[in-house]
């Protein structure tokens, strides 16, 4: 696997750019300047983008409620977005979606979506629609350990080997289903062989590594483009915040998220491997380092002066061409 | 008397129930909460709370956390209950009932038609319902309406802490299968409710005001905006009755008759979307058996024909207010 120099800069700004446009979401959840229920995706960076890193053109992404990354990872506007969490009239989905419902349909990204396993059937159908037209697009869902226990994402997978379409589910161990661990609610021990049984090859990886994600990814991403029918990744890594913005976390060990943040960082691990590879100095990270938080900075103050919905916008998108 | 929040009236609920009677069972994702864990098991007790000490209280094989897989939830809970269990199931938001619609109204709902009478599915289904806290399109709706279509569930829709102990009390001793919908928005809504356990019948409306000018139908958290409504008018020498129906199946369509025949006037309001729905279903009834008395057309408040939109700003307008109902009320004198 070879990277070359702009394609790691690039895999590094979107990692850092995630893991700042989620810390400074749950600061201004704090101040209350942002409203409703946010699932903060810090600590995964490395899954995300270490899939999206191989997409392209009209490869679509399906994400879940934890889905800022993948937004950000396939692409997604970041002003937009975060004045999407704001509300504003001008966010991605003019306020009338939020955090958990953020999507892009020109960078492919199908919905963020509120619903567990949602999305692995949407991505069937995406997938479909490439093998239909043979235009050569995959499509990712992402979804996490709990969304493994629902009969939708059962249905998709196999749905996705009977059709042979391109889809990659691409699961994300954090190890909690809301406040329930995954020993607990996934019955088997095994659960890449459980997933393999439904016909399709699946590729597993420590999710705080991009390098591993973005190994096992090509290689799900390059069987199912060739026309060999769908493929799983399975990443593995906590996540640093809890369930959802408030959570109080009584299901985690003392200092887990602690041993988590110092052990398991992408971006320090991505920085341990540039100093070892010497692909990268640390200048020119720290130098991307700057340029995000310049940006996250911009998106809030974008945000905070943005206009806002008026009632007249609340029951306009809803049909194409009919408004009750 | 002691003053409780929803949130505890509906915990005391449970508790006194499933001492009561041994086969009453708590389940769904997170009811004891930390399965697995290095936390305390059953220190979570529902995502909104309100199995509360159930675990410690009953152990594991009457507080049961899932997976999240509500098909298989609520097919449990039907089953179990055809096999001489109690369950009371939480399904967390309404809006999730999408996912597990078939083992509702296909399943649940029709054992006892389908199977010519000779069966009793006393399942409970909790959800915590409506819109009020920006959590947008998919956990915000109130579901309710959609469900109150269905022949053969008991749909019930508490207002205040007092209403939802004695309904959640009589829908788990009650035969049939109920779905409970929890107002998220007056879970901390606190009011006089007695320790002692108390059933409250279902199809018996009450009414928070009596007056003479105008019946106000209201549902769930719909009831306080419309007795804001109805008690702003009052200095103006306006006067209304307002009927909470706490079951919208099976309806106490006799006190809205009663009570539309003696003002003549008919105003309903609730938080979903107008097609379909309880407002209309409570105007039809109203126009069928009462249409000599009305002396104004009815008046229908709800949300518009919409999703629940996140943005504060446009949630505020989706959500009937006082002003809205203010409005219908006045218009049907006018």
């Amino acid at each position: 696997m070879s990277l070359d120099k702009e394609s790691l800069l690039r895999a590094y700004r979107q990692m850092k750019t995630i893991r700042e446009f989620e810390d400074r979401a749950n600061a201004e959840i704090m101040n209350g300047q942002i409203p409703g229920f946010t699932h903060l995706y810090a600590g995964q960076e490395a899954n995300a983008v270490g899939v999206c890193e191989h997409l392209s053109g009209r490869d679509s992404i399906v994400s879940t409620h934890r889905g800022h990354g993948h937004c950000i990872a396939r692409g997604a506007d970041v002003i937009g977005m975060m004045k999407e969490l704001f509300g504003c009239a001008d966010g991605l989905c003019k306020g009338k979606g939020g955090s958990m419902h953020v999507a892009d349909l020109d960078k492919g990204i199908l919905g963020a979506n509120g619903i567990v396993a949602g999305g692995p059937p949407i991505s069937v159908g995406a997938a479909l629609a490439s093998k239909i037209r043979g235009s050569g697009e995959v499509a990712v869902s992402f979804s996490g350990d709990g969304s493994v226990n629902q009969g939708t994402c059962f249905e998709a997978m196999n749905l996705a080997v009977v059709l042979k379409v391109p889809a990659v589910f691409v699961i994300e161990n954090n190890y909690y289903s809301e406040h329930t661990s995954i020993s607990y609610a996934v019955g088997t021990d095994d659960l890449k062989a459980r997933t393999e049984a439904f016909g399709f090859p699946v590729f597993v990886a420590d999710g705080s590594d991009f390098f591993a994600v973005y190994e096992a990814a090509g290689k799900a991403v390059e069987h199912a483009r060739s026309g060999n029918g769908p493929a799983g990744v399975f990443c593995e890594m906590g996540r640093y915040y809890g369930h959802f913005v408030g959570d109080p976390q009584g299901y985690r060990a003392p200092g887990e998220v602690k041993a988590l943040r110092q052990d398991s960082c992408c971006l320090k691990n991505f920085r341990a491997s540039m100093e070892e590879m010497g692909d990268l100095n640390s200048a020119e990270l720290d130098a991307i380092d700057d340029e995000v938080m310049a940006l996250i900075e911009e998106s809030v103050v974008a945000a905070k002066s943005a206009p806002r919905p008026t009632p007249a916008d609340v029951a306009t998108d809803v049909y194409v061409n009919y408004q009750a | 008397m002691p003053v409780k929040t929803m949130r505890e009236a509906l915990t005391e609920a449970i508790h006194q129930e499933m001492e009561r009677d041994e086969t009453v069972f708590c389940i769904g994702e997170d009811v004891a909460g930390c399965n697995g864990s290095a936390g305390k098991v059953g220190s979570v007790g529902g995502v909104f709370g309100v199995t509360t000490g159930v675990y410690d209280a009953f152990g594991p094989l009457r507080c049961i956390d899932t997976p999240i897989s509500e098909s298989a939830i609520v097919g449990a809970a039907a089953g179990a209950a055809l096999s001489g269990m109690r369950p009371v199931a939480e399904i967390m938001f309404a809006d999730f009932i999408g996912v597990c619609m078939d083992q509702i109204f296909n399943q649940m709902g029709k054992f006892r038609y389908m199977f010519g009478g000779k069966n009793v599915c006393p399942a409970v289904i909790r959800f915590a319902t409506g819109a009020g806290f920006s959590a947008a399109a998919q956990h915000s709706q109130t579901m309710y309406q959609v469900m109150t279509a269905f022949p053969g569930l008991k749909i019930v829709v508490p207002s205040n802490a007092y209403d939802a102990k004695g309904l959640l009390i009589q829908a788990i001793r009650d035969d049939d299968p109920v779905l409970f919908f929890e107002p998220k928005a007056l879970y901390q809504e606190a009011c006089e409710v007695p320790d002692e356990p108390y059933a409250i019948r279902f199809g018996e409306a009450s009414m928070p005001r009596e007056g003479d000018d105008v019946t106000v139908v209201a549902f769930g958290q719909m009831v306080g905006k419309a007795a804001a409504a109805i008690d702003s008018l009052e200095a103006e020498g306006i006067t209304c009755d307002l009927i909470d129906p706490r079951t919208t199946s099976p309806l106490d369509a006799e006190t809205i008759l009663e009570s539309v025949e003696a003002t003549g006037r008919l105003v309903v309001v609730d938080e979903s979307p107008p097609r379909c729905g309880l407002t209309a279903d409570i105007a039809g009834l109203a126009a069928d058996r009462a249409f000599h008395s009305l002396k104004a057309p009815i008046k229908q408040v709800c949300a518009p024909h919409c999703p629940v939109p996140f943005s504060p700003e446009l949630e505020a307008e989706y959500i009937p207010s006082p002003e809205k109902i203010v409005a219908a009320i006045r218009a049907t004198l006018a």
